[in-house]
């Protein structure tokens, strides 16, 4: 039975969550015996092509459509539903991004067929169903389960490993005119470039957080500042944007920003699970908290044990000071 | 305008998450119950609709009878009706839920059917998806900037850099994100009415799931030791070097 992937584009490539979809698509069709294919919607670049052919993809669909302008969540969903019979699925996944997961919750809904969220792993039942490992609490807890509906619909987690590539031959290329009613067409996306001022968050190299111990808006000058000086984004702890302390766009966590930064630099912040799963992909964590017990030690590599309030300025004048 | 805000009872989890001996659940009695934070601003949102407009909430969760007081806590808030979907305290998946939310929400003649974006326990991303399939009503997820005018919404979001505005009629599903609002909190008449309030109770029907949970683990994470540098400005000196070895220092 195939595997049928839904790849998102990201400008003239596929999207880096799709490529780990892709890795855990191409594992569970190995252990299966099936091949790989791939669903796409818009034009698909040369580059993109190529990429699923380095990812095992046998067979590219490219959904086609001249009734859609934008971004249209429930008829791309009805499109990858209509696609199920064509390619004989007995798999269908997408990365658990925005659209990935809304995209397949349609399919779960036109089909009537449950859907597993953010797998980490899959692999065939001997019962012949579908055996998964999947996230809860944004990876703070896993679950083991067992999915009987056929065909199985997943969404996998954006944090899976990347697959290392290979040298396919390119995909056969087929084109698909999904069916769509006016239904399916009431929802499309009008999109703009979003306006955003300074570092982005998300992919900054270096982000200087701040928590319930900076005690009040006034007291993140002195983040803004060390930020400044090194060039780092600020991001926040949930406290801080629930106090109105800060803007809810600097939030890390799990109902926030995802960051992967090389160094992460936590001041005052104890640590919940929520904040942590938002942080896990930083490479390097130094905690500045008053409390050496707080759950933020067991994920820093180095801790300054003391009030934020004065490490903070004291490291602003150490690199100040510096030649 | 009739706005219908659903939620889900979830465990309060702070430090760590302990489990069950059996590895079936999130051990619960050390820790109280709370919704996600996506569902406060899912409630926050259709109160504040309601005011501006002259609506009328009724906030609805599906659980066990305890989870009564996330339907209190939303009444609060300043929702005006209350409506529970009881089963027995197992766990229900999203198209078990979305279902017996569909049944109600039929009967109810909403024009505004709010969620918060994926639950923070399971992250399904999928019961206002099916909501709005089975009611054959617009869906939108992740909204974060919603506007109600007359017979139309207009939402938006932003989605790796691009934003996304849909502009959709009412009736419709609407899933909200953290960040569309700062949920205000409630007040102490809140407290009071929603305490005294009569909460619907309603025993829906079950469908049929295809997914069987065999058990729940701890993710086996390196565990990290920080090291100390030292206490106060006098770590400062070490920092600087840390700094400097990291390499991220401009």
């Amino acid at each position: 039975m195939t595997v049928l992937c839904f790849a998102e584009l990201d400008g003239d490539g596929v999207l880096d969550s799709s490529v780990r979809a892709l890795g855990l698509g191409q594992t569970l069709a190995t252990s299966s015996g099936g091949g790989l294919a791939a669903v796409a919607f818009g034009t698909v670049s040369e580059r993109a092509v190529g990429m699923l052919a380095e990812f095992g993809v046998t067979d590219l669909h490219v959904v086609e459509t001249d009734e859609l302008t934008g971004y249209a969540p429930a008829a791309w969903g009805r499109a990858i539903a209509g696609l199920i019979p064509i390619v004989a699925a007995g798999t269908v996944i997408a990365a658990a991004t925005d659209h990935g997961s809304e995209i397949l919750a349609q399919v779960g809904a036109i089909t009537g067929l449950d859907v597993v969220a953010n797998c980490v792993s899959a692999s065939p039942d001997p019962d012949g169903g579908c055996r998964v490992v999947r996230y809860r609490w944004a990876g703070n807890l896993l679950e083991d389960a067992v999915l009987s509906a056929r065909p199985a619909l997943l969404t996998v987690a954006t944090d899976v490993p990347l697959p290392s590539a290979g040298s396919g031959d390119p995909p056969a290329v087929h084109r698909h005119r999904p069916e769509l009613s006016a239904a399916d067409l009431l929802v499309q996306a009008v999109e703009s470039r979003a306006g955003s001022g300074g570092i982005s968050l998300a992919t900054a190299r270096v982000v200087v957080g701040g928590g319930r111990g900076v005690g009040s808006a006034e007291g993140f000058a002195v983040l803004e500042e060390l930020a400044g000086l090194i060039g780092a984004a600020v991001g926040v702890s949930r406290v801080v944007t629930s106090e109105g302390w800060r803007p809810h766009r600097q939030q890390v966590g799990q109902t926030g920003t995802r960051i992967a930064p090389e160094l992460y630099l936590a001041c005052g912040i104890s640590g919940a699970i929520q904040h942590l799963a938002g942080c896990q992909a930083a490479k390097h964590v130094i905690a500045i908290n008053t409390d050496a017990g707080a759950p933020i030690m067991a994920r820093a590599d180095y801790a300054v044990i003391g009030d934020l309030h004065e490490v903070v300025p004291a490291l602003v004048a150490a690199l100040r000071a510096r030649p | 305008m009739e706005i219908l805000v659903c939620v889900k009872r979830v465990p309060t989890v702070g430090g760590r998450i302990l489990l069950t001996e059996d590895g079936q659940q999130v051990d619960t009695r050390m820790s109280g119950f709370t919704i996600s934070p996506h569902e406060e601003c899912a409630v926050e949102e259709g109160v504040r609709i309601a005011e501006k407009l002259s609506g009328h909430v009724t906030v609805l969760t599906l659980g066990p009878p305890e989870a009564a007081d996330q339907v209190r806590d939303g009444l609060a808030l300043g929702a005006h009706q209350g409506v529970l979907l009881e089963t027995d305290g197992s766990d229900w998946g999203p198209m078990a839920t979305a279902d017996a939310i569909a049944s109600f929400a039929r009967a109810g003649a909403f024009d505004l059917l709010l969620f918060g974006n994926e639950a923070a326990d399971t992250g399904d991303y999928q019961v206002p998806v099916r909501v709005g399939h089975l009611l054959g009503l617009p869906w939108l997820t992740g909204i974060k900037q919603l506007e109600v005018k007359q017979e139309r919404i207009v939402a938006r979001r932003e989605y790796r850099g691009t934003e996304e505005a849909f502009d959709v009629p009412l009736p419709a599903v609407v899933s909200v994100k953290e960040g569309i609002n700062l949920p205000r909190y409630p007040s102490l008449p809140g407290r009071l009415r929603a305490k005294r309030a009569v909460i619907e109770r309603i025993e829906p029907s079950r469908r049929a799931e295809g997914v069987r949970t065999l058990g729940l683990r701890l993710p086996e994470r390196e565990e990290r030791r920080a090291r100390v540098l030292g206490s106060g400005a006098s770590g400062v000196a070490a920092l600087v070097g840390v700094l400097e070895e990291l390499g991220v220092l401009p």
